[in-house]
């Protein structure tokens, strides 16, 4: 493995390490910010109104269950016919990941909002601020160490579920992992998990930096509410 | 759907099914048994709270294929060798029990240890006979994640070879048929209910004080 990582030409040219790298975060970020676009908008609209939480609580726990490796593999199947070139394996990956990604923004963000202190949001109301402004200056801030918590889950899943989907030709770091267990090539395939596993947690310990800084400390209970937090979306490896 | 190859096939399937049980819940058993006293330390002792659950949080976030390849070079086994997978999911649950088990410890009453204690209960009959029990529906509330969870993280061994219902998923992806696919998903689904109402059982039936009501 160390042989593997220390060999320069491994990690320069189009197979390099530092391409897969590039691809892996393109794909991670891409798939976050289409599940975020999806995600927000609709947690904050189910926290807001209050509709529709058991419906969905219920669908992320039944994701939770539905196999990583079965789903993409069915994904390509049938998507791919539809595509000529490499999309025929980007997009079901995509999707996939997309999928995996929503259900613990989408439950964090409504549990943020239905968390918010009612006497704060009656606060505002009394002072005359609109229910615009209450959810953007008030509940949404107030509710963004939780949403910033999905959001730290739902990369984590990403990162590893992109791994996975090397098996179906996506790039990426998994393709170290793949490859080298189609050649046998042990110290291919522990490099590659070494990298993995050092980009995951990379973006466990830097979001968990970025929350602290990005949370208002205003929210001075947060020590009392970082426990209650945490049990709310349990983030599972995939 | 082609049943007359799941007719066939059933007596493989079969087997793929009992290893997938196999790799999935002995985990889930050990993890628990190891969680338990590190999650009561955890409870007990406020200085290794933090770096407890800091760490199992952070074992957390290693990704399954990475852990199950990582294994073998630390334990000096195969990458075969389905001991791999239960040591990697049994990681996976100490890591997610650790955190549940000081919580359902945190969740008793102080009134209930009060009496407990001036019942005469100390120590660890207090902790078996009291703490224990009066924790088990939030300790079950984490067991039926990590039951589901592991079911699913047990099919991503298929990417190595290890025989499992993952490996139907790896079968109809080579010969491009979709029956073992859909077939193994729809069999992954059931494991996970099926482990998950087994666990609610026991549970029921573990805390008989408990209101009788249908939770989710």
């Amino acid at each position: 493995m160390i042989d593997y990582l220390t060999d320069p030409a491994h990690w320069t040219g189009k197979d390099g390490i530092w391409m897969l790298l590039a691809e892996h975060l393109l794909y991670s970020f891409i798939a976050l910010i289409v599940a975020c676009a999806i995600a927000i908008p609709l947690g904050l609209y189910i926290g807001y109104t209050r509709k529709g939480q058991f419906l969905v609580a219920g669908l992320a726990n039944a994701l939770r269950a539905l196999p990583t490796v079965g789903l993409l593999i069915l994904m390509v199947m049938i998507i791919s016919p539809f595509f000529a070139s490499r999309l025929a394996f980007v997009i079901p990956s995509l999707i996939v990941l997309v999928l995996l990604a929503v259900p613990p923004i989408l439950t964090s963000t409504y549990a943020g909002i239905m968390a918010v202190d009612a006497s704060a949001v009656d606060a505002a109301k009394g002072m005359g601020f609109r229910p615009m402004r209450v959810l953007t200056q008030v509940q949404i801030p107030c509710a963004t160490p939780l949403i910033l918590s999905g959001i730290r889950s739902s990369l984590l899943q990403i990162i590893s579920t992109a791994t996975v989907a090397a098996y179906i030709s996506l790039g990426g770091l998994g393709r170290l992992l793949i490859d080298g267990r189609a050649q046998n090539d042990y110290g291919q395939m522990a490099a590659g998990a070494v990298l993995v596993a050092a980009l995951a947690l990379v973006f466990e310990l830097g979001l968990g930096y970025l929350t602290k800084r990005v949370v208002s400390p205003g929210l001075s209970r947060r020590t009392v509410k970082e426990r209650r937090r945490e049990t709310v979306g349990v983030p599972v490896p995939a | 759907m082609n049943f007359e190859w799941l007719a066939r096939q059933s007596d493989y399937i079969l087997g793929l099914v009992g290893w997938h049980i196999v790799l999935a819940v002995t985990p889930l058993i050990l993890g628990l048994l190891i969680a338990l006293p590190i999650g009561l330390l955890a409870h007990r002792k406020r200085i290794v709270y933090t770096p407890i659950i800091g760490t199992a949080g952070l074992l957390y976030t290693v990704p399954s294929l990475a852990l199950f390849v990582l294994l073998p070079q630390v334990l000096g086994t195969r990458i075969l060798d389905p001991l791999n997978i239960i040591v990697a999911l049994t990681v996976y649950t100490v890591a997610l029990l650790v955190r549940v088990v000081t919580d359902a410890l945190a969740s008793v009453p102080e009134e209930t240890i009060q009496a407990a204690t001036a019942m005469g209960y100390r120590g660890w009959q207090r902790f078996l006979l009291v703490e224990l029990p009066v924790g088990i529906p939030v300790i079950s509330a984490g067991m039926r994640v990590a039951a589901v969870s592991n079911v699913s993280l047990v099919s991503i061994a298929a990417l190595l070879g290890i025989p499992q219902i993952g490996s139907l998923f790896t079968q109809g992806f080579q010969l491009r048929f979709y029956t073992p696919i859909i077939a193994g998903i729809i069999l992954c689904l059931v494991l996970a209910l099926v482990l998950d109402g087994i666990i609610m059982f026991i549970t029921r039936r573990l805390t008989p004080w408990t209101p009788k009501v249908v939770t989710s």
